[in-house]
């Protein structure tokens, strides 16, 4: 009897409670938790936080501005430095970024809360609405054209249409975004915030998006070049790896990048389908994405297993602390060696792996762990098809230090270049830093 | 165990704290409340001669720092709006119930000598130990002919300050309006017309801020707001200073100091008691957070007391005068320089931009091995002035240290600088 699913997912937990879970991580701050947490700011001059922000947002400016109750100034010092301040605000690893450098940490003291001080100056900028914070400078008369609608192509739109140009993005999904709308974890991007930046952000007016077109799918970027004064490539890392282990084929093994959109874009998130005994397999916060949300699907046991140890893991400690928190196992030095199940995945293998020499390397042992779900969460790869003749570099293309790839008129920023770091904050700063060399060259051309 | 008890202008304390006239000791239950709590005594609600004043709502407008803390509170309440009897009747009852605390009465009245004589009659009969002339107000009543503007008028202060002595045989004090140009004309004229003891400071003339959605000064009376006493933390320097001018003048030196000004803490008691003050009064602190506060006042005095082997009050009492001294009689070739303690430096760059922007350019910030900046004071430019210092977020990061320059001290009146210097 009381092992009954209650829901349509197949788990015990009830609608109500699945709703709860996707619910805000962290409910955004009232004014009087925002005004103590701003008055712990220390006013830093040239300050290391700001240093260590991609964006290179004031931070001690816009926190100030929270403190003197001046918060559309503070969410347009934050905007004129990073347009998806509000995205990064919920979603950036501030613990390695700029809360890492706060100088209270070297006081022994939890640093500022630079984070949620930013997203509580831009909620409030976005909810008041109005007119947007940024005027355009007059036309230019210049085509820019964008390829992807994630954070790179439209910070790069967005600043781009700011000069005065008149900009169109291309991207192959219905929703603009890119990986804020389809690829953090829900509780992360609660009240559909995805869209509602993107409103704000198209605010500004000159920019037009077309949805459902892709390179390589009746859109080249040849033709692009011809149509507009220059192209912006942002196209982000659409191919996923692959594993190479038998059963991978299995039914229930799956990309957790798929497994997260289909949560984001799920209305009611207890119809999602989550496993009994699920697998995430990867050490990056996609993985942590996949494992907290799979637990808070309803799923029994989540185990989380990661080829090295917890310290080369590329998810954060606080992310890693997060899985812990969700009851999510963590189990290290273990590369995965078939999928066994008939038609769908029952059984998962692993072998035991070390480190020797500086290279991985299987260890004596194998073990095996019951699953009806295995999400990869292995990393993003380019899809060079489309790319035509622009160079490439470590797989990723290959620009210059003003943007520039390879083919004069054609910038690139975001994940698909190759110093890109899948982190949003950073690909907003490529956006924004590419629109400046591209404005230069359209002007001079 | 240092001793608390004291006694100032002959009138016995069981400890230097008493809550000053003001809203706190409006009435029985809240002086009784306060003498509960252990508060040496209290300043009664000033009195006047019936029919009683008519008070305004709202009366408090509050300043705060940048962590919503009060800093200072401004008032424009007025004298107690409660009949006389009521008040006389409740301090009758409070004498007995309470015979070791000190009830002081505080009164004011028109520029009428009768009028004075028959309030601080009526008054003494009640069974206070001593009585406050109220010169202070800075609101409303002097509008009236009364409070400040009596306290600003020396020959004022000097009249019906010795009006009261002639009509009573109890202690006086005669509580000094800061809104004045030099505290000391007035302290002086009190001290000739017989008082026993001064009590400052009232408060502040103030507009506490103003109200920008409705364009009027706080606290609002309907739309429309007016200046008020400011008192609490923020005052603290201005009492301090006005206390130890009464203090180090010769003329006022044998003058009993009852003192107030934003006294929150045992360490703001002793402060005042270190510049001559024999009792304190406390207002905005209690109205913060209670008569409760008095627990950490008295345990805190006498912490500190055992620690400085100070076994009584009057041990330490006016110990800071003899360093409290004009400008003129500062050593002019002592010399400090800022050092910072490089283990202890966050790197937050106050230090920095502080001198560079507003003193003598003298922290250079330097690159870090390994990443970082350090800050560190260039000596040819520090005037060790103490900026740094004050503004660095780490206790103990920025010393400063004397230069031992071998220099024999030297005032202004002798400085070789001086062209007009006493040779």
């Amino acid at each position: 009897m009381g092992m009954r699913p209650h829901t349509s997912n197949g788990t015990q937990l009830t609608r109500d409670q699945i709703e709860e879970n996707f619910a805000d991580l962290h409910p955004p701050l009232t004014p009087a938790q925002a005004g103590v947490e701003a008055s712990r700011c220390l006013y830093c001059y040239d300050a290391p936080c700001v240093k260590a922000c991609p964006t290179s947002i004031d931070i001690p400016g816009f926190i100030h501005r929270i403190r003197t109750g001046n918060l559309e100034g503070s969410a347009r010092t934050i905007l004129s430095a990073n347009i998806m301040g509000g995205t990064c605000g919920r979603a950036c690893p501030t613990e390695v970024l700029c809360e890492e450098a706060c100088v209270l940490n070297a006081r022994g003291e939890e640093p500022v809360r630079i984070g949620a001080l930013q997203r509580y100056a831009v909620e409030h900028l976005i909810a008041k609405g109005g007119d947007h914070p940024f005027k355009r400078a007059a036309p230019s008369g210049k085509k820019l054209a964008v390829i992807g609608a994630g954070p790179a192509g439209l910070s790069f739109a967005h600043r781009a249409a700011m000069l005065g140009h008149a900009v169109t993005v291309f991207d192959k999904k219905p929703k603009a975004g890119g990986l804020n709308e389809y690829g953090l974890a829900a509780y992360k991007m609660a009240n559909d915030f995805a869209q509602a930046e993107v409103k704000f952000l198209l605010g500004i007016g000159g920019i037009a998006i077309e949805y459902g077109k892709e390179l390589g799918h009746g859109l080249a970027l040849d033709d692009l070049k011809k149509r507009f004064d220059a192209v912006f490539v942002g196209a982000g890392l659409a191919a996923t790896n692959a594993l190479g282990v038998p059963g991978e084929e299995l039914s229930g093994v799956r990309d957790a990048l798929d497994f997260i959109e289909e949560i984001r874009q799920a209305r009611d998130k207890s119809a999602v389908r989550v496993g009994k005994n699920v697998i995430v397999i990867g050490g990056g916060n996609t993985a942590i994405d996949a494992a907290v949300q799979s637990k808070r699907l309803g799923a029994e046991s989540v185990t989380l297993v990661y080829r090295r140890g917890e310290n080369d893991m590329s998810a954060t400690g606080w992310e890693r602390d997060l899985a812990r928190t969700n009851d999510v196992v963590l189990r290290q030095w273990s590369v995965p060696v078939k999928f066994e199940g008939n038609g769908a995945v029952e059984i998962a293998t692993f072998a035991r792996a070390r480190m020797k020499g500086g290279k991985l390397e299987a260890a004596a042992g194998t073990f095996s762990l019951a699953a009806d779900m295995v999400l990869k969460a292995i990393g993003q790869k380019l899809d060079p098809g489309a790319l035509e003749n622009l160079r490439l570099e470590k797989n990723k293309v290959w620009v210059d230090a003003d943007y520039r790839t390879s083919v004069a008129g054609v910038y690139a920023g975001g994940d698909c270049i190759s110093s890109g770091e899948d982190l949003t904050v950073q690909a907003v700063e490529d956006g924004k830093r590419a629109a400046h060399a591209a404005d230069a060259y359209v002007r001079s051309a | 165990m240092a001793e608390l008890s004291c006694r100032i202008a002959g009138i016995d304390s069981v400890n230097p704290f008493w809550l000053a006239s003001a809203p706190p000791t409006d009435k029985y239950v809240n002086v009784l409340r306060a003498f509960q709590a252990g508060w040496g005594g209290a300043v009664w609600k000033t009195l006047g001669n019936d029919p009683p004043v008519v008070n305004a709502t709202s009366r408090y407008g509050v300043h705060r720092d940048q962590t919503r803390a009060i800093v200072g509170i401004n008032n424009i309440e007025l004298i107690s709006d409660r009949p006389l009897d009521v008040n006389l009747r409740e301090i009758e009852r409070l004498r007995r119930e309470w015979p070791d605390r000190v009830i002081i009465g505080s009164l004011m009245a028109p520029i009428d000598e009768q009028a004075w004589k028959e309030l601080a009659v009526k008054i003494a009969n009640a069974g206070v130990q001593g009585l406050e002339l109220n010169h202070g107000c800075p609101h409303g009543m002097c509008e009236r002919g009364m409070g400040s503007a009596v306290g600003q008028v020396p020959e004022m202060v000097e009249k019906t300050t010795r009006w009261v002595k002639e009509a009573v045989n109890l202690p006086v004090f005669t509580k000094l309006t800061p809104n004045i140009t030099d505290i000391v004309v007035p302290a002086e004229a009190a001290c000739r017309g017989g008082a026993d003891g001064v009590a400052l400071i009232n408060t502040v003339n103030s507009i506490v801020s103003v109200d920008l959605d409705s364009m009027s000064p706080r606290p609002i009376v309907d739309g429309k707001g007016t200046h008020g006493g400011y008192c609490g933390t923020a005052v603290k320097p201005i009492a301090l200073n006005m206390v130890a001018a009464v203090a180090r003048d010769p003329e006022t030196a044998g003058l009993a100091i009852s003192a107030i000004g934003g006294i929150a803490t045992w360490r703001d008691a002793a402060e005042f008691i270190a510049l001559g003050a024999g009792t304190v009064q406390v207002c905005t602190a209690a109205m913060l957070y209670g008569f409760r506060i008095v627990d950490d006042m008295i345990d805190g005095l006498a912490n500190f007391m055992e620690r400085s082997r100070y076994r009584t009050i009057e041990d330490f009492r006016g110990r800071a005068l003899k360093n409290t001294v004009d400008w003129n009689d500062l050593n002019l070739n002592f010399d400090l320089k800022a050092f910072i303690h490089q283990d202890m430096c966050i790197e937050c760059g106050r230090c920095h931009i502080a001198c560079e922007d507003t003193a003598h350019q003298a922290i250079r910030i330097g690159a870090k091995a390994g990443g970082g900046r350090t800050f560190t004071v260039d000596n040819r430019q520090c005037v060790g002035c103490n900026l740094c210092m004050h503004v660095c977020p780490v206790d103990g990061c920025i010393e400063m240290n004397p230069v031992a320059n071998g220099l024999p001290p030297v005032s202004w009146p002798h400085h070789p600088k001086n062209t007009l210097r006493v040779d």
